[in-house]
């Protein structure tokens, strides 16, 4: 009796409270997600003002006239095909030769319940990046490889092979077993196995694990920033030595980090299932 | 983790397939290319850490075995000690926001609004986009006469301040861009954890009239909270090591005021090359990084069951 009354007195006020709960909702909603829209809409406002506009007091918030003047800037001034060639082919090289070491060894590792493996890629996820660094340095200029892509290349496995087998241990667990057993009565051996069943099944993993390998390749600062030449940095380390010399040029320094960062971004609306199921499975960040 | 699979014993050993001994040995072929790679690039890095912390090293100078010289050195090393307590100051501002605005902003994406996926894909931009870009525009935006922040502080009759350009602000300045970037992460977390939530407490709850505060407070938090200590966890080894962003705007400025543990051992490193005494703070930092995830770990643990 008592709970009949009160649910319909829930209904009965049910109105106002749903109107009440909605705008109190999405108060909170512009509350949380103000901080991230307005830096990226400041950003790209930089980015298509003068600098007479970007300077100025009280803040112009709309471009009054939108010019892509600073892109042009700094595409003329800058190597940046050059910049974008190195990161391009760091990224990709790296990232592929993660998924052909870790793809094969996410499988093992999972198969053969090797948990020390397992331990060692996540102490390797604790240890500062400087702690690589270091030793790297001595070594790569013992071998004369400062100052070559090859370098970068190498270190950036350190960022893509932890990710690549740590995503594909979780996906490899997550097949049944039976698949492979199935496999296996059919007269396969373990690699036609894990090569014709469990591999291509396992394709949406890969995906996963070459996103996220590309992009903290893509957005890696410190390893190239000691082991990159002029001639073979990154797009980090471009922008970051453009603030050096051109402090002011806001306009100029906002269009190349926007430039930067750019396909990082698009990637990430895209595939933003892929980049939400990597980040949260093994929470793994380079 | 990788204990959670049964293992498929039920089928008996006949004919040509291989025995469970000789199986393991199969599967550990799959990961020996890669565990020499990492030999290569990982452990033998950590090991030549250990052995260079053991000397006297300069970059062109050959090394002079010193023992425990580089670590006794560094408990008497003001700046070492200083970066270290920023650190952790740094630390636990970058940890304890992001993990209070991630679970709010989790409960407000667990529900369904307009637009919400795509809305959800903005909020983590700041996560994935380059950290050395971000410190470029957060150094805009932080600038003491000419940055935004200070008008639209002006404009809600706020005093402005020096953010990273002050050493009393540059920290919390700095810690707010980690937490600006990083409360995603949490809030992704828990959306998953929020996600794996059972309903019935909730409707006997809501029959039993209870508010939405209580039902979180009574609910929900407890439910949810071993998602946010993973999440926190993650938070503490990532702010502890941060570098980019911190580097980026102000290389350890002003003064020492934002050098952190990662800068100072950057600086060791590669400015004043000792790269002995550096690899001495990589191995005392190693130790500190560790040991807060593993007291983390512990605090996960007692959330378990209460």
């Amino acid at each position: 009796m008592t709970v009949v009354r009160t649910r319909k007195g829930v209904r009965r006020a049910s109105w106002l409270r749903r109107a009440v709960g909605r705008l109190g909702f999405a108060f909170l909603l512009f509350l949380v997600l103000s901080p991230t829209i307005f830096v990226f809409l400041w950003w790209l406002s930089l980015s298509l003002k003068p600098d007479v506009d970007n300077t100025a007091y009280p803040p112009i918030f709309i471009p009054p006239h939108p010019t892509l003047v600073n892109f042009a800037h700094v595409l003329n001034d800058n190597p940046f095909g050059l910049y974008t060639y190195n990161s391009m082919v760091v990224a990709t090289t790296s990232t592929f030769l993660s998924l052909l070491l870790g793809v094969p060894a996410g499988y093992g590792i999972a198969k053969a319940k090797a948990n020390g493996l397992a331990i060692l890629v996540l102490t390797s996820r604790m240890t500062p990046g400087l702690s690589f660094l270091i030793p790297w340095f001595m070594l790569f200029r013992f071998l004369g490889l400062n100052n070559t892509l090859w370098a970068l290349i190498i270190t950036h496995l350190v960022i893509g092979l932890p990710i690549t087998i740590w995503v594909m241990m979780g996906f490899f667990e997550g097949l049944h077993p039976e698949l492979e057993e199935a496999a296996l009565v059919d007269g396969c051996d373990i690699w036609g196995a894990f090569r014709h069943i469990l591999m291509p099944l396992a394709r949406p993993g890969m995906v996963v694990a070459a996103i996220l390998s590309f992009i903290f390749s893509w957005n890696n600062f410190i390893f190239a920033v000691i082991l990159a030449g002029q001639d073979t940095r990154t797009l980090p380390v471009a922008i970051f030595s453009m603030l050096n010399f051109n402090q002011f040029a806001w306009g100029n320094l906002a269009a190349a980090a926007l430039l930067v960062t750019l396909p990082v971004l698009i990637i990430t609306i895209v595939a933003q299932r892929q980049i939400i199921v990597g980040m949260t499975s093994g929470s793994i960040k380079g | 983790m990788s204990t959670s699979m049964p293992e498929a014993r039920s089928v008996p050993d006949s004919g040509r397939r291989p025995s469970a001994f000789r199986r393991k040995r199969t599967y550990y072929r799959f990961i020996y290319p890669a565990l020499l790679v990492m030999a290569l690039t990982i452990i033998f890095p950590w090991v030549f850490n250990v052995y260079m912390s053991l000397n006297d090293w300069g970059v062109a100078t050959p090394p002079v075995f010193v023992g425990l010289g580089n670590y006794v050195s560094l408990l008497h090393d003001d700046r070492f000690l200083n970066a270290t307590w920023r650190t952790l100051y740094y630390t636990i501002l970058s940890v304890v926001l992001p993990v209070i605005f991630g679970t709010i902003a989790a409960a407000l994406f667990n529900q369904e609004f307009p637009l919400r996926s795509f809305l959800r894909g903005v909020f983590i931009m700041p996560m994935m986009a380059t950290p050395v870009a971000l410190a470029l525009i957060w150094a805009m935006i932080f600038h003491p006469q000419l940055g935004v922040l200070n008008y639209l502080l002006s404009l809600v009759h706020l005093p402005p301040s020096l953010w990273i350009y002050g050493p009393d602000t540059v920290i919390p300045a700095l810690a707010l861009v980690e937490a600006w970037e990083w409360t995603p992460l949490v809030m992704l977390i828990v959306l998953g954890g929020l996600a794996a939530i059972p309903t019935d407490p909730y409707e006997s709850a809501t029959i039993d009239g209870a508010n939405w505060f209580q039902v979180f407070r009574h609910i929900t938090l407890p439910l949810i909270m071993p998602f946010v200590m993973v999440a926190a966890m993650l938070r503490t080894v990532d702010a502890l090591k941060a570098f980019d962003v911190i580097y980026a705007s102000t290389q350890g400025g002003p003064g020492t005021a934002s050098e952190t543990i990662n800068i100072f051992l950057y600086l060791e490193a590669f400015a004043y090359y000792k790269v002995g005494y550096a690899s001495a703070v990589v191995i005392v930092f190693f130790v500190i990084i560790v040991m807060s995830a593993l007291l983390m770990l512990y605090l996960r643990q007692k959330t378990l069951w209460t």
